[in-house]
């Protein structure tokens, strides 16, 4: 089967038993995407599957045959950052750092989903605009679970993010 | 020569996190993520009863399966030294005896993990039962007899404990309790290892490399200088991970079965709540006696636990109730039940944050029962001196964390519970001290080279968890040399560096500091401020803190907002604030990180932590992160850490005192205490689930 991984093309023989978490870090050496749980339970494995937000953990490989994987290490241009990782950076929304490549991924998706106008268990009318509150992207965040408890941290990171993609558009 | 104190020019700023640009694209490479070709995937075989025997392994299913390549039993193990003393928990595969549900029976290496895990369920494995212990009531308690966890003893008594409480105005005794706990670091614990024939390397998940390879060693009758341990990033450990557990060893069994192939072992979720070590359950039986102006005359604080019957671990669970107040009589003792189940070890704050708890919420219990408020009577019990060991604190600042906290939280006092309301919410606000001793390791090694164009090379074994060992450490190197942190290349987390400590008891920083510190000095008393490039130097702590003549302590005060709804009993916590006294914060940035760390890590365990065995067999049913529940995003709300502005020279010569664990120790007594003070309903076992506010 093929995988574009962080724009990267790939092929890989996979077992039908094989986790798309469990190829992109054992078969391709993908190690940016995180395993806490293997059981859905934690967010560290997610990643964009064709530009959403996905746990690998969950699914088989095979049944994403030829899908666009971005983790966090293919979300910034060249050497340059994704706005939402430099906000974790300025935020230190993170410590021991294994749950923030999920953490990350979740935001960028996070923050689209609101955009485009997805409602969550938090958003008092489902039509119309959700805004990026602190219980909005509390709740958008919490299928990430940081056992250091960074929680402060990424909140305001993710705040900030959303904030600058509000005056980018 | 002993270190002396230095001038701070880099600490107090944030310096930025040396290895933040690595965590926040994923290009950080933790322990089995360490890039090797051919490498054989490693799944433990687990025993499903909790005391009896192996009988035989039947491999035959497993070896036929395609990708397994071999399976290791307790006959085809590499063989351990005999050594009558060795430590069972390590003693993986070496014999046949099984000593609690989930131990490990078997390994099987693959190809690939699909097929190891395959191959691990296809081994077939005959057991003699026997019968066993698995609860609390199944064992008689014991005192342990070379005392508890952190160097405490077993019992300890000051005074006649009854003839005080006898004659004391106000009284309460009551019993709290708290779960099993489980650290949970979201990286499971693993490895990746290697046996060259020569030479086994170690990329490990933990927070001590040359613990690892001192204990390692001589467990598997290789030299010292035939094993190197690896941990460049740790994803968390909070403890576990402070000592070798079973998977490391039986990674490291997997290399030397398969000389010149890499293994790699990932230990699974589920796998973490039966290898990776837990706090245990905690019974504490406290007694308060005081005047009727709420003065302690007794203070009583019995504590019991479990541990597993073949390795004691004894959480210190009573030792708090030793030093926090004065009170003329003291009386605390600990007591273990041993049991045919897997071991504890240590979990953030071991001791104190089973043991605060109940203290402080007997406290929060004596405050209504004497009419007076909660903080006051804290005041009012100020000891003048160290009750425990009669020397002066180092600097006890409990009553000035109480004030200043209590003015930012807006703490206006009371005598009893407020029960107020907003809508369908009981509201209240709690309050709780907190403590922690200050620890030191001794016998950490540095060396500091001196390298072209004003740089120099700081080497230590240090291991950076996520606490900021990194960052932390190179701003401590930068003041003891005089020099910009830029100027510093700092190497740690490998034991070929020299000889360091673990990453625990709140006593990395300080111990590998003091260690910086010293060696710095070393080096300009040896070659002057302007050496040659190339001079080195290395030397060794043996000695710093002033722990003869005073007793070191941080303390803290932690608030809680909480709301308790009248028709579901959901609790929630709106606003967490600790503040602390823990000498100077070398880095305001991650440090503050470290105690929010703390306190949601009590946030989580007072309101969902609680792990559950079976009562048949002692194993943990409650063992993934969907049954054991830890706080996530959307339950911490406005939780801030605050840190009163001093600098204690008398714990290191930095001025800062571990930051690790204060932070857990008295926020689940707050949040009880608030929720007493909103529902006037007292509930003195953790966690605070929505039932016991109900009916
Ligand atoms: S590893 Fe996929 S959710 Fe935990
Ligand atoms: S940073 Fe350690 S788990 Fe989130």
């Amino acid at each position: 089967m093929t995988l574009a991984v962080d724009g990267t093309e790939h092929t890989v023989d996979v077992d039908t038993r094989t986790t798309l978490l469990d190829a992109l870090r054992e078969r391709l050496g993908v190690t940016s995407v995180k395993k806490g749980c293997d059981h859905g339970q934690c967010g560290a494995c997610t990643v964009l599957l064709d530009g959403r937000r996905h746990l690998t953990c969950l699914s088989l490989a095979v049944a994403h045959d030829g899908a666009e994987v971005t983790t966090a290490s293919g979300l910034g241009e060249d050497d340059e950052l994704h706005p939402v990782q430099q906000a974790f950076l300025d935020h230190d929304g993170y410590q021991c750092g294994y749950c923030t490549p999920g953490q990350v991924c979740s935001a960028v998706g996070a923050l689209d989903e609101l955009k485009e106008g997805h409602p969550s268990h938090v958003t008092e009318e489902l039509e119309g605009e959700a805004e990026p509150t602190e219980e909005e992207l509390r709740e958008r965040m919490s299928g990430n679970l940081c056992r250091c408890g960074a929680y402060a941290g990424i909140l305001a990171a993710v705040r900030q993010a959303a904030g600058e993609q509000e005056v980018a558009s | 020569m002993t270190a002396t104190p230095i001038t701070a020019r880099s600490m107090g700023t944030s310096l930025d996190r040396q290895d933040g640009r690595e965590k926040v694209t994923g290009h950080a490479t933790y322990a089995v993520e360490h890039p090797v070709d051919d490498v054989l995937q490693v799944w433990m075989v687990q025993a499903p009863v909790a005391r009896g025997t192996v009988r035989r392994v039947d491999a035959g299913a497993a070896l036929a399966h395609p990708g397994v390549v071999r399976v290791l039993d307790h006959e085809s193990a590499p063989r351990m030294p005999a050594d009558d003393d060795r430590d069972l928990e390590y003693s993986v595969l070496q014999d046949d005896r099984i000593r609690f549900r989930g131990q490990v029976v078997a390994l099987v290496l693959a190809e690939s993990s699909e097929a190891a895990r395959e191959g691990a369920r296809l081994v077939r494995v005959d057991y003699a039962e026997e019968p066993h212990a698995v609860t609390m009531d199944d064992a008689e308690a014991y005192a342990p007899e070379s005392g508890v966890n952190g160097g405490h003893e077993t019992d300890y008594a000051d005074g006649d404990l009854d003839a005080a409480i006898h004659d004391s105005a106000v009284v309460v005794e009551q019993t709290y309790t708290t779960p099993h706990e489980f650290n949970s670091p979201m990286e499971p614990h693993g490895a990746t290892a290697l046996w060259d024939g020569a030479m086994l390397t170690m990329w490990d998940s933990t927070q001590a490399v040359h613990a690892m390879r001192s204990t390692f060693a001589p467990l598997l009758g290789l030299g010292e200088e035939q094993v190197r341990v690896l941990a460049p990033y740790v994803g968390g450990g909070f403890g576990s991970k402070g000592g070798p557990k079973a998977p490391d060893v039986a990674a490291a069994l997997a290399a030397l079965a398969v000389e010149g192939r890499p293994v790699r072992l990932a230990t699974t979720r589920q796998q973490m709540f039966s290898l990776a070590g837990y706090r245990t359950q905690t019974v504490s039986h406290v007694r308060l006696g005081a005047d009727a102006d709420g003065r302690l005359r007794g203070v009583g604080h019995e504590a019991i636990s479990q541990t597993s019957g073949f390795k004691e671990f004894a959480e210190q669970t009573a030792s708090a109730a030793r030093m926090l107040y004065a009170a003329e009589a003291r009386s605390s003792t600990h007591r273990v039940v041993p049991l045919d189940v897997s071991v504890p070890s240590w979990m953030r704050a071991p001791g104190e944050m089973p043991g605060m708890f109940a203290h402080e919420v007997a406290m929060d219990e004596l405050a209504v029962a004497a009419g007076i408020d909660p903080v006051e009577l804290r005041v009012r019990n100020e000891p003048d001196v160290d009750p425990e060991t009669g020397k002066p604190f180092n600097d006890r600042r409990l009553v000035e964390c109480l004030r200043k906290g209590g003015e930012r939280f807006g703490w206006t006092g009371r005598t009893g519970p407020t029960r107020a309301t907003d809508g369908d919410w009981w509201v209240g606000t709690g309050v709780a001290a907190s403590t922690y001793p200050t620890l030191w390791m001794p016998g950490n090694t540095c060396r500091i080279e001196v390298l072209d164009g004003g740089r120099y090379a700081v080497s230590i074994g240090a291991v950076d968890i996520g606490q900021g060992a990194r960052t932390v450490l190179t701003q401590i190197s930068a003041d003891a040399l005089g020099v910009d942190p830029s100027a510093v290349d700092l190497a740690v987390a490998d034991s070929d560096l020299p000889v360091a400590t673990v990453a625990g008891g709140s006593a990395g920083t300080g111990s590998w500091g003091t260690a910086i510190v010293q060696t710095a000095q070393q080096l300009r008393a040896d070659h002057g401020a302007d050496p040659e490039v190339g001079v080195h130097t290395t030397s060794t702590t043996e000695e710093y803190p002033d722990m003869e003549a005073h007793a070191l302590h941080s303390f803290g005060a932690v608030y809680a907002e909480v709301r308790v709804h009248r028709w579901t009993g959901e609790l929630r916590v709106p606003r967490l604030h600790g503040t602390f006294s823990v000498g100077r914060v070398i880095n305001p940035v991650t440090g503050r990180s470290q105690l929010l760390g703390g306190l949601v890590m009590g946030l989580s365990g007072a309101l969902f932590e609680e792990g559950w065995r079976d009562p048949r067999y002692g194993h943990v049913v409650t063992q993934d992160l969907a049954s054991y529940h830890v706080a996530a995003h959307a339950d911490v709300k406005d939780v801030q850490a605050f840190w009163l502005d001093e600098e204690d020279p008398l714990a290191t010569p930095y001025g800062g005192r571990g930051i690790g664990e204060i932070g857990i120790v008295g926020t689940a007594a707050a949040i009880a205490n608030a929720a007493y003070d909103a529902t006037g309903i007292r509930v003195r076992d953790l966690p605070l689930t929505a039932d016991r506010f109900l009916g």
